[in-house]
């Protein structure tokens, strides 16, 4: 068997809470797996070694200054294939939420009268700037869903995305609708692949995987309204991480 | 030693979020010295700024995925205190639970895969896994006991879900629970071995008077609980914190600074195990005792063995959690609703050291206002003054080492960068 020569990847974070690459030091059993097939070059979080020659990026966060726009433009440069890990990445995620006021009062509001020193931009996902290969979505992503990810990108096999909502994976985990709770979610427009985990755990669907294609909002806007939600209450319910839905 | 020496660590890595450290030495005196925080601010203040009082664990969950659980608690606490809610003593198990295993999991995370490398002069825990497999196996294992803890509770680590407020709204079945019992018995074995390593690795010596804040609890080691104290035993509590503890910008960070009226200080594992040493439980305490950490504490370097000694009490006292849930037997509980609007301040030792959290909630239950004070934030200046003590006594040495050593002590801080930007004071206006 000829050797084999593992491709070298690259770990950049963003805007973000650096989450998204805990989750995958969480692989704690598979992380020798990992290194066997490919050769990790930059991944700042854990490692001194750095190295700008790679084939596959992974970035975790949303792009929020001047600074990040360049930085990620020659990120897609120098890579052949992107990853946007998880919702900061992918959709914006709960970055955008600072969007809905002018960023002057942003910075106003946070460094007071020192707003001047400190440089920002409207949040935005890492595909609105340059082109993304695939998304792992979540917030956080799923480690199950990265190293199923994972075996498709080494196998060489192509990828797939669910794109249906998380209603089908909630009534696969057998749990109880939190509309019968009293609760509001927004699984029917959000897209799957979380195993419906929030509901499990006694909370509700907070649409961190953005939406699935083609998502009803208008009808599940009214689905809110008729189970009580005021419509200040719906839109909060839709835009938490409603920066750009996928 | 009149010597010149210019240092420019761009990006530190193994530490959480993105700093620089500038150096300037000339004719061995310091001309310079910075710990830039170049991370990009988020501005969660202007996020919470007209969310539900129901949503803002969540959204405060984010600021760090290291520290969720600690993010989510003091938010957690601020909420409940604010609209004048009491958990059950179930709940309140259920947290201190998912917090033990947090603390865990971020000082794990820190002594294996940030520090470890430093000790046997690697970049990273990649080679570590051919050199060390035995010590690689146990810490890996140590690893996904601590995400066990948070997943059984909360069910997950990063971002908790359960943890809500008014209470804890999943109910881990006795079974669970009495198997994380058995595994973290089992688990004081790999923190011998762990204990065992590390030890035989001394700390550079450096000594420095200082000043140290944690919370201090009655009859607990404060993690979950507690009200502020300082080492210089002035009062101080939750309510006059903020008053006390003076946050300022300086112009190479995104993150402010802090002083108390003392002026520097420290917080973290070592803040903890220095003003909480009498309420570390027998095991933790004797292997402080065993480390030499016995106050005062004055070396920054040993906040990693701190670490560890605190590995051993969050081990207990998950145990000691889980003893009680067993005897109550768990059972689904409805959460506690809101009776009360207005302002509420939560505060919680995070991995990292001290965390607060304060809101100003209206009758509405939407959040007017935020606060929060940071770990990290608090320790910038340490860092900086022991930078400013240390590196004369070390000049002697070559350029490699000197950096080398610079940081390894901004890493024995275990910064958190994300969080120390990622959120910053200041009060809607």
């Amino acid at each position: 068997m000829r050797d084999f020569e593992r491709p070298k990847a690259a770990f950049f974070s963003f805007t973000s809470c650096e989450g998204c690459q805990l989750a995958i030091l969480s692989c704690e059993e598979a992380l020798p797996e990992i290194l066997k097939r490919i050769e990790v070059v930059n991944f700042r979080e854990a490692m001194s070694e750095r190295s700008d020659d790679y084939k596959i990026a992974f970035i975790e966060g949303s792009v929020s200054t001047e600074e990040e726009i360049a930085r990620v433009t020659k990120i897609r440069e120098r890579a052949d294939f992107v990853v946007a890990l998880g919702a900061c990445a992918t959709t914006g995620g709960l970055n955008c939420l600072k969007n809905r006021f002018p960023m002057d009062d942003v910075k106003r509001i946070v460094y007071g009268k020192d707003a001047g020193q400190i440089e920002t931009v409207p949040a935005r996902p890492i595909d609105s700037v340059i082109k993304v290969d695939y998304r792992l979505h979540g917030c956080p992503i799923s480690g199950k869903e990265f190293l199923a990810f994972f075996a498709d990108l080494v196998m060489g096999r192509s990828p797939r995305t669910p794109n249906y909502p998380v209603c089908v994976d909630c009534k696969m985990a057998g749990n109880i609708c939190v509309f019968e709770k009293g609760m509001y979610c927004v699984g029917p427009v959000t897209r799957a692949g979380c195993d419906a985990i929030c509901v499990t755990y006694g909370s509700v669907c907070w649409g961190c995987r953005g939406y699935v294609d083609d998502p009803n909002v208008n009808a599940h806007r009214e689905t809110l309204k008729r189970y009580g939600l005021t419509a200040k209450g719906v839109a909060q319910k839709l835009d938490l991480y409603g920066g750009k839905k996928q | 030693m009149e010597k010149d020496l210019n240092i420019n660590i761009v990006e530190v890595t193994r530490i959480e979020g993105h700093g620089n450290i500038v150096i300037d030495v000339r004719k061995g005196r310091i001309k310079e010295l910075r710990f830039d925080i170049i991370e990009s601010p988020r501005f969660f203040e202007a996020m919470l700024r007209g969310r539900r009082y129901d949503e803002a664990h969540h959204i405060m969950s984010r600021i760090c995925g290291i520290c969720a659980v600690s993010h989510t608690s003091a938010s957690l606490k601020a909420i409940e205190s604010a609209m004048g809610i009491r958990i059950s003593r179930q709940a309140a198990l259920l947290r201190k639970l998912a917090f033990s295993g947090e603390m865990l999991q971020s000082h794990i995370l820190h002594l294996f895969f940030l520090v470890l490398p430093d000790l046997v002069g690697a970049g990273s825990i990649v080679p570590l896994l051919e050199s060390h497999p035995e010590l690689a196996r146990r810490t890996l294992g140590l690893k996904r006991l601590s995400n066990d803890i948070c997943a059984v509770v909360a069910g997950r680590h990063i971002h908790p879900i359960s943890l809500v407020p008014g209470g804890v709204a999943h109910t881990p079945g006795t079974g669970e629970l009495k198997t994380l019992k058995k595994r973290l018995e089992d688990s004081f074995r790999e923190l011998d071995a762990l204990f065992e390593f590390l030890s035989g690795m001394p700390a550079p010596e450096f000594r420095l008077e200082r000043e140290f804040i944690s919370l201090k609890a009655r009859g607990e080691y404060a993690a979950y609980a507690g009200e502020p104290f300082s080492s210089m035993n002035y009062p101080m509590d939750s309510i006059s914190f903020r008053k006390r503890i003076k946050e300022y910008m300086v112009p190479h960070s995104a993150a402010k600074h802090a002083k108390s009226p003392r002026g520097t200080y420290m917080v973290g594992a070592l803040a903890r195990v220095n003003n909480n040493f009498r309420q570390l439980r027998p095991t933790a305490r004797a292997i402080a005792k065993k480390a030499g950490l016995v106050p005062p504490l004055t070396n920054p370097f040993q906040n990693n063995m701190a670490q560890l000694v605190e590995c051993f009490q969050m081990t207990e006292d998950a145990v000691a959690a889980i003893d009680k849930l067993l005897e109550m037997g768990p059972r689904p509980e409805p959460l506690k609703r809101p009776k009360a609007y207005g302002t509420g301040i939560g505060m919680v030792e995070a991995p990292r050291g001290t965390l607060y959290h304060e809101y100003r909630i209206n009758k509405d239950g939407i959040v007017e206002r935020a606060e929060c004070i940071i770990p990290t934030a608090q320790n910038l200046r340490s860092i900086e003054d022991d930078l400013r003590g240390f590196i004369p006594g070390i000049l002697h040495m070559p350029k490699k080492e000197i950096s080398g050593l610079i940081e390894s002590l901004v890493r024995a801080y275990d910064p958190c960068i994300s969080c120390s930007t990622h959120i910053m004071d200041v009060r809607f206006v």
